[in-house]
């Protein structure tokens, strides 16, 4: 994957394996876990969108399957936290294969209309479904997870959980991108047309893409569960959707690294506005469109060049 | 008898091919081959149908009717990735070059059909993937290396001037080692010297066995490298044969190329 991955990759795992050592503050950590968990939906995003260029506008609710087949089914049916876990993943990847493979022989934006009503109708069975779902007031007393004996219920434990998942994906990631699977991403993304001449199952690559993107929201989705370990709809609903599709749009469409840096700052952000009151969001809208504006190509190519122009100063 | 029959059979036959856009008949009941390593052109005034006819051979769009047969078998109506394993490449006349990638990464595309490694595998770079990694490298940089663009490997494809980026396409479909290679107007827009660049690429392709089907407009570089000439109007084949028959013909020289004045 190249010495420059491989040296970023260390640099990342060493300063979030030390973080913990000096900030032992529950609200801080609890932060960092968030971002790990929008971070590991991202990088699947970014692997969909940055690099094979599709869009999906459904993310949230693979989110929402993982969350509540790991919340419903050790809750309510005893499953182990495991076993729900699988199910999860098991669920998204066949719902994800019901969308991907009719709309995705297609050319065009199907995906993206195809996703936006499918999070609507997850989103509206979370709701309705009363008996298992606990509907709009959702499910509750989720356990926190362990393992042989193990218990990952504090924050510090929690955190490492979620990055050391979040570090592997990573790794999965950039050994896709640095290989023939990549390359045929990247070129359905750049012209389709070359890429069938090429030889490259375009429709069998956008499938297997979007496929593994969903998954990697379902592992989100239940480390999710059992961290907060309360689930409501609102979570996973279409306003999500596009705070993930934000996130690699601003780190930086085209890659991986940018839309680690986009989950981070928009997930941090918001805690941040709150000293704004009642104007957070319009002061978030504001950012948002300052990033677009001077940024376009997102905030990890933006601070690269002003990096650069700095040192040219 | 046997071996005969073997060497004379056709790489690609064509038989009363026809194509429909509406009521246009862009290819009109075509019929022609290809013998294996021959350098065959397709002209024809703009609108013949020539690009359309590799569109169909290489599967973008189906024939209306008609049949195609490469190495004898049937690939009409098969989807463009299979017929690309099936050993036919192309280059577009419009360049389709993947601009988000390095002109290495371009061609290394090119390998796709040529290696294995899966999502999973890959991923988890289990045992096999660096050694694939390894031999797409080096296949691809060949490749580059024979089209004289290895020196600007590492450049974004999407920066090279027009005739590099022809050149480099004609790289890219090297790379997935076809037996049959489309080229479509590989010459258009380039200077003198670089068409005295794709000549030379083109006889070198030639050279290593491959066939060449190409669609050009110059003239002067049909007539020096093709060995047979299909002479296309209104979808509808008016000539076939070598290039000095071609040239004295009287329907292509209505058509096409013009009356030829003497000067004393």
């Amino acid at each position: 994957m190249g010495k420059e991955n491989i040296r970023a990759l260390f640099i990342l795992t060493l300063c979030l394996g030390i973080f913990p050592l000096f900030i032992r503050s529950d609200y801080y950590l609890s932060i960092m876990i968030f971002i790990g968990i929008n971070a590991i939906t991202v990088m699947g995003l970014s692997l969909l969108m940055g690099y094979a260029g599709q869009i999906s506008l459904g993310h949230a609710a693979f989110i929402g399957i993982g969350a509540y087949c790991s919340g419903v089914l050790t809750v309510k049916f005893g499953f182990s936290i495991f076993t729900a876990f699988l199910c999860g993943l098991f669920l998204s990847a066949i719902m994800a294969m019901a969308i991907a493979i009719p709309t995705l022989k297609l050319k065009g934006h199907y995906l993206a209309v195809a996703t936006l009503g499918f999070g609507e109708i997850i989103y509206i069975i979370f709701n309705e479904l009363l008996g298992i779902t606990g509907g709009p007031s959702g499910l509750s007393g989720i356990p926190p997870i362990h393992f042989l004996g193990y218990s990952f219920k504090g924050g510090v434990r929690y955190f490492y959980l979620v990055w050391a998942v979040a570090i592997l994906l990573l790794i999965f990631s950039l050994n896709i991108i640095h290989s023939r699977i990549g390359r045929a991403l990247r070129a359905v993304h750049g012209s389709e047309i070359a890429a069938e001449a090429m030889g490259v199952n375009v429709s069998q690559f956008k499938i297997q893409v979007f496929v593994l993107s969903a998954l990697y929201a379902s592992v989100a989705g239940s480390l999710y569960a059992h961290f907060v370990t309360f689930i409501s709809p609102p979570t996973f609903g279409l306003f999500v959707s596009i705070l993930l599709l934000m996130m690699v749009v601003m780190g930086g469409g085209g890659s991986i690294w940018g839309a680690l840096l986009g989950a981070g700052i928009l997930t941090i952000l918001p805690e941040y506005l709150r000293a704004f009151k009642d104007f957070d969001i319009l002061v978030y809208g504001i950012i948002l469109m300052a990033i677009l504006l001077f940024m376009p190509e997102g905030i990890l190519k933006g601070l690269t060049v002003l990096v650069k122009w700095i040192k040219r100063e | 008898m046997d071996k005969e029959r073997i060497v004379t059979s056709p790489l690609l036959e064509t038989s009363r091919l026809r194509k429909f856009f509406g009521g246009l008949m862009a290819v009109a009941d075509l019929s022609f081959t290809v013998m294996p390593g021959q350098i065959k052109a397709i002209i024809g005034p703009n609108g013949a149908g020539k690009t359309t006819l590799f569109n169909i051979i290489t599967g973008i769009f189906p024939p209306t009717g008609g049949t195609i047969r490469f190495k004898g078998k049937e690939i009409n109506g098969k989807k463009p990735h299979r017929i690309a394993q099936k050993g036919i490449s192309r280059t577009f006349q419009t360049v389709e070059l993947f601009g988000n990638m390095t002109v290495l990464e371009n061609v290394m595309v090119g390998r796709h059909i040529r290696s294995k490694m899966g999502l999973i595998q890959s991923g988890l770079r289990l045992p096999g993937v660096k050694r694939e990694e390894r031999s797409i490298l080096e296949t691809a940089r060949e490749k580059l290396d024979l089209v004289g663009l290895i020196q600007k490997a590492n450049e974004p494809a999407s920066g090279l001037p027009l005739g590099e980026r022809k050149i480099l396409e004609v790289a890219r479909a090297l790379a997935t080692d076809p037996e049959l290679i489309l080229l479509d107007e590989p010459a258009a827009g380039l200077n003198e010297t670089e068409m005295l660049r794709i000549a030379e690429i083109i006889r070198k392709i030639r050279k290593s066995g491959m066939t060449v089907l190409l669609v050009e407009h110059h003239m002067d570089l049909v007539m020096d490298i093709s060995d047979e000439i299909v002479v296309l109007n209104y979808g509808q084949k008016i000539a076939e044969g070598p290039p000095e028959e071609v040239k004295k013909d009287q329907k292509v020289i209505d058509a096409y190329l013009g009356v030829e004045i003497e000067y004393a």
